[in-house]
């Protein structure tokens, strides 16, 4: 009964999370999302009986990905900045 | 890129070995847990990507050298292709598993089964997920540290 809550509830975050990322104008917000729909992406993939798959997508995902991220925005002038 | 506040630093300071214990450890049971050398060295790649932003990558190119990076990545998959040719040489074929039941290293068979506490079965496995561990902890690093350090902004260039 709760795994299927579970099974319900976390697609509806996902696509919530990646949405925000698309339609918000925070470049470090859009980041943040990306890591956060990366990590329930890898909790989707541990309930779904795939712990090897859910440790790549934590560590590469929501890691390595969001690191790069921040790294490539340090280096550019924030919108919001500018106005 | 500067490094980050002293806060900052000093909490990364704090779950880096942590990080880095928990990536060691899913690379070395890597036969016997879900896991293995990709896995343990992406988390280990995380934890060395967070010292480099908390820190700032002047900091870390003081200490780490991108080239002794690339060196210890190529080291990696020399390991890998040796060890999968002297499966060649001691057994008939590429990738041959010839350590395992000489009770030497990592050679021992379990009567009963392997269970999650046989860290010393598996054979060549084992030294093959070192290998791609070392592998991928450089090269996920090399590529984080030379992002890092080539986008850093004029003023703090030296």
């Amino acid at each position: 009964m709760i795994l299927e809550a579970i099974h319900i509830i976390l697609p509806i975050l996902i696509v919530a999370a990646a949405a925000f990322a698309v339609l918000t104008k925070d470049l470090i917000a859009a980041a943040i999302a990306v890591a956060a729909m990366s990590l329930l992406l890898s909790l989707e993939f541990y309930i779904l009986q795939a712990p090897d798959v859910a440790i790549a997508e934590a560590g590469v995902g929501a890691c390595l990905t969001t690191a790069i991220l921040v790294i490539a925005i340090k280096a550019t002038k924030r919108m919001e900045e500018e106005a | 890129m500067s490094g980050m506040s002293k806060i900052v630093k000093t909490i990364s300071s704090i779950t880096f070995p942590l990080i880095t214990i928990y990536g060691l450890y899913v690379i070395a049971h890597g036969h016997l847990t879900p896991g293995g050398g990709f896995q343990g060295g992406a988390i280990v790649a995380s934890g060395c990507a967070m010292m480099l932003v908390s820190y700032g990558s002047i900091w870390i190119v003081s200490r780490v050298k991108e080239k002794n990076l690339s060196i210890l990545e190529s080291l990696g998959a020399v390991c890998f292709i040796l060890l999968a040719l002297l499966g060649l040489g001691f057994g008939a074929v590429f990738f041959n598993n010839f350590l395992v039941g000489t009770n030497s290293l990592f050679g021992v068979v379990p009567a009963a089964g392997s269970g999650l506490a046989d860290i010393n079965t598996g054979g060549v496995i084992p030294l093959m997920n070192f290998a791609v561990g070392l592998k991928v902890i450089a090269g996920l690093f090399g590529i984080v540290l030379v992002m890092a350090h080539a986008s850093r902004t004029k003023g703090e260039k030296k």
